[in-house]
């Protein structure tokens, strides 16, 4: 079986011309200056990066990672339930909740974005709903909260799938087994079902943590650009101020701080690694 | 007590979910541009959109691209997936690293770099390019979703069918790949809602021959978003609706539908 | 199942081996147009079509600069473009338009003399103007009771929390200048850092930096005021809700004049049938359409008389027909070149801190 691996060959040549060489573009964009359109009469230049080491830029990477991390908590702790639910209903319903998870993610995204400012603006549905109801106005929009919400409504199926697909499968004999060996649905859930959904829930983490740090429509609408994010501010750079040599600089800086964050998860993530090692002989 | 707390769960989850589109089914029906105020019930905005050319272009081409790029990055995503399942070490770290590398990335640094790149090589930017760039993002996506199913597979089920007598080919096709089922339709599903999206990455790779929907609509946002907009979001989601239940209603013996 | 997926494919195949096989063999003229979304009334482009014989492939974007990255990089070509007045300076400075053939634009003779020759483009070769206005405050009327003629009242601290500022840094930046009396096209760094400290300081009182939601945002009564152009105002106006509590003042000190114009890109393929089409778009029956559809103010002078005895109460409103003292007063954005960098630094200044 472990000739299996000649499968990732193709893919591997792809992944190295259209994402490696793009990288080294955004790379060499990075450490010169100059026309952008001129590759040939770029300079070496490291201003970009020494402007990124500036406080105001490092605090709004800080902050993204920060509101990247609470919606991704979030996420997981409103999704893992939600999978639970639905891995545990008829296989005829099953499917139908999963597609009804997922269909309101094929509007629009500005348009939901937009729907979601009518609803949370100051003088929104929600507030016009709680006035109605003799409830104090909420002022969550613009603010972090609106975008904290947004950024949940946008990820939480991308979180909900994974866990769901690893834990519609769990061998209902294991689960069995625990009970029988007098475990309460408390242990066998800590014991028994939670370790062995870890692979689902750590791609659900991949899958919202990862764009949730370089989002910024979200920021912009529901935060009104009072919290700006890092993906703000590389959009910005590459579009309004045509300053690619900064907006890669960041770009670098956000994913080598990623990576470092995924090769930490990947520590704690010790199953993975154990059954790698364990099956060395296949 | 159980159920009706797994009810009232759920009814909130559906809620939160579906409130963005209820307002935009609501607003389909105003008269009004703003989104500020409620002018008068009106039908027009359904019937401009069936005379609209430009919109019906657009969503030719926006379904067109994400079948297609569903279709590929499914496929090839779920053999790299397998693939990746069988490395070891450290090149199965870097591997799933530069995979990671268009989640993480901006769609804005995704779209540019990807531009510069068909540009240099001398491609023209039109369908084909747009399509290699809806693939690239979906791809990781696929492969996230089929590999947590794969490190559930039983290992031992894959070396039995071996020990059988089959081959590692038909090993793959009646073991492997119905066991991981879920795990594809999953991607694919991923995958299709992330191409119909797409609005950075497709406008600076399509060049000028193709558009698609986000893109008409991200265009808009100057002037205000046309209603008719908000129609053909209402008139789509309600054929996506209706496809499910009969679907639904064809599978009736309770067999699972694919997931 | 598989059977369903099976034809799916096959259909997909199909379709896509049938657009590019269609595309060969085809001699018909076809004019890539680029304009911004929802800035033209779609029936002009058939009718063009039909007048012509010349087929019209139109495209669409968000902004100046999405626009600008995608001329600039390459790998397509368009033959008419919307930009407006300082990408037009900065198109022309970077040599990206080819010079138009007036003989075969005769329809500008109908262009307001006033508006040829302008600052973005100073010996009119290369634009032909599309629409105009200006950029004011746009405000609830029964939110604010003092009178909106100032940019003062944007660092009003009595509407705290109610102000909404574009997130465009010509315009804050613009404003903020023209309110310390300096010029929106200044190079002076002195200037320009005493006009970021006030947007520093009017910070506090910005409920969000917003683009084209801000019409939006203050027709719903989220916010009592906001910086935006004539062309919101406009749009509130001729919509089908009632919008009459919505008012759009214009400072006194002077504000800024915009133009969105049409020209013709380097790379264009088809220059005589891209000067038929803007000739098209200049013809007084077109352009009085034109105008009618999307509500801005027209340079055509045809159209504007018609207009103004269809009417008149139109030109009753600033936003539609400014005063000429507000004219004099104004500045058009001119090109900035290597400055640009520095306000765009001063203005990323404001929105990260």
């Amino acid at each position: 079986m472990r000739k299996m691996k000649i499968l990732a060959y193709p893919y591997s040549v792809w992944m190295l011309i259209f994402i490696v060489v793009p990288l080294f573009l955004v790379l060499l964009y990075s450490f010169t200056e100059g026309d952008i359109h001129n590759l040939a009469e770029l300079r070496f230049s490291t201003k970009s990066y020494e402007r990124v080491m500036e406080p105001i830029y490092l605090k709004v990477i800080m902050n993204s990672f920060v509101l990247a991390a609470i919606s991704t908590f979030c996420c997981l702790v409103l999704g893992y339930p939600v999978a639970m639910i639905v891995a545990k209903a008829s296989p005829k319903v099953r499917g139908m909740l999963v597609m009804f998870l997922i269909v309101p993610m094929w509007m629009n995204f500005l348009l939901r974005t937009y729907a979601w400012m009518s609803i949370l603006s100051p003088n929104g549905f929600l507030n016009r709903v709680m006035e109605l109801l003799g409830l104090p106005r909420l002022e969550i929009m613009p603010g972090k909260t609106a975008v904290l919400l947004g950024m949940i409504y946008n990820f939480l199926p991308f979180m909900i799938l994974p866990i769901y697909t690893v834990l519609s499968k769990i061998d209902k004999s294991v689960i069995e087994a625990a009970n029988d060996l007098g475990a309460s649905k408390f242990k066998t859930f800590m014991r028994v079902i939670l370790p062995l959904s870890i692979p689902g829930v750590v791609s659900g983490i991949t899958m919202v943590f990862l764009p949730a740090v370089s989002t910024f429509v979200i920021s912009g609408l529901l935060g009104g650009g009072k919290t700006p994010l890092i993906g703000d501010l590389i959009e910005q750079q590459f579009m309004w101020e045509g300053n690619w040599h900064f907006g890669s600089s960041l770009s670098i800086i956000l994913m080598v701080m990623i990576l470092i964050s995924m090769a930490i998860m990947s520590r704690l993530d010790k199953n993975g690694q154990d059954e790698d090692k364990k099956s060395v002989k296949m | 007590m159980k159920k009706a707390v797994v009810r009232i769960y759920m009814g909130l989850i559906f809620l939160f979910l579906y409130a963005p589109i209820i307002t935009l089914i609501v607003f389909s029906f105003n008269k009004s541009k703003s989104r500020g105020q409620w002018g008068g019930f009106t039908l027009d905005w359904y019937a401009e959109l069936f005379k609209d050319r430009l919109i019906t272009e657009a969503l030719y081409y926006t379904i067109l691209v994400a079948v297609l790029a569903t279709l590929i990055s499914t496929i090839v995503g779920t053999i790299a997936a397998i693939g990746i399942h069988y490395m070891r070490g450290f090149s199965k770290n870097l591997i799933l690293n530069i995979n990671n590398l268009p989640v993480l990335n901006p769609d804005i640094v995704t779209g540019v770099a990807l531009m510069t790149l068909f540009i240099s090589a001398g491609m023209k930017l039109g369908f084909v390019t747009m399509l290699i760039a809806h693939v690239l993002f979906c791809i990781p996506y696929v492969i996230l979703a089929v590999l947590p199913k794969l490190r559930q597979l039983n290992r031992h089920i894959a070396e039995a069918a071996l020990d059988l007598g089959a081959t590692p080919g038909y090993a793959l096709r009646k073991v492997i790949l119905p066991e991981i089922r879920p795990g594809i339709v999953s991607g694919a599903l991923m995958a299709f809602t992330l191409s119909i999206d797409d609005f950075v990455i497709s406008f600076f790779t399509a060049g000028n021959e193709v558009s698609n929907l986000s893109i008409m609509i991200y265009s808009m946002a100057k002037r205000g978003v046309k209603p008719s907009i908000n129609a053909l979001s209402t008139l789509m989601f309600i054929t996506v609706v209706i496809l499910l239940l009969i679907i639904n209603k064809k599978s009736e013996k309770g067999e699972e539908l694919l997931l | 199942m598989k059977k369903i997926l099976a034809s799916v494919l096959v259909a997909a195949i199909l379709i896509t081996m049938a657009i590019t096989l269609s595309g060969c063999g085809e001699e018909q003229v076809v004019l890539n147009v680029f304009n911004w979304g929802e800035y033209i009334d779609e029936s002009l482009l058939d009718e063009f079509e039909k007048q012509t014989g010349i087929k019209i492939n139109y495209k669409t974007y968000d902004t100046n600069e999405t626009m600008l990255a995608k001329l600039e990089a390459g790998g397509s070509s368009y033959d008419v473009v919307f930009p407006s007045d300082y990408t037009v300076a900065e198109m022309i400075r970077k040599d990206m338009l080819l010079p138009l053939d007036f003989e075969n634009i005769p329809n500008f003779k109908y262009v307001d003399e006033r508006l040829k020759n302008l600052e973005y483009d100073p010996e009119n070769k290369y634009s032909v103007p599309y629409f105009w206005g200006t950029i004011g405050i746009l405000y609830n009327k029964d939110m604010v009771d003092d009178p909106v003629d100032t940019w003062e009242i944007l660092w009003n601290p009595k509407y705290a929390g109610q102000i909404l500022m574009k997130k465009d840094v010509r315009d804050a930046m613009g404003a903020s200048l023209k309110r310390l009396g300096y010029s929106m096209n200044t190079t002076n760094y002195e200037e320009l850092k005493q006009a970021q400290q006030a947007l520093l300081e009017q910070k506090k009182l910005v409920a969000g930096y917003y683009g084209d939601e801000i019409k939006d945002l203050i027709a719903n009564g989220d916010a009592a005021m906001g910086l935006t152009y004539s062309g919101d105002f406009m749009d509130l106006y001729w919509d089908e809700g009632d919008f009459s509590h919505i008012g759009f003042g214009i400072p006194k000190e002077g504000t800024n004049l915009w133009f969105d114009c049409v020209v013709i890109p380097k790379g264009c393929k088809h220059k005589k049938e891209a000067e038929m089409f803007i000739n098209f778009l200049l013809d007084p029956e077109t352009s009085y359409k034109n105008c009618i559809t999307i509500g801005y103010t027209s340079p055509n002078v045809e159209t504007l008389n018609r207009i103004r005895q269809e009417q008149p109460e139109v030109f009753e409103l600033p936003a539609f027909w400014p005063d000429d003292s507000i004219l004099e007063n104004s500045d058009v954005y001119g090109d900035l070149g290597e400055y640009k960098s520095i306000y765009n630094q001063l203005w990323t200044e404001v929105l990260v801190d």
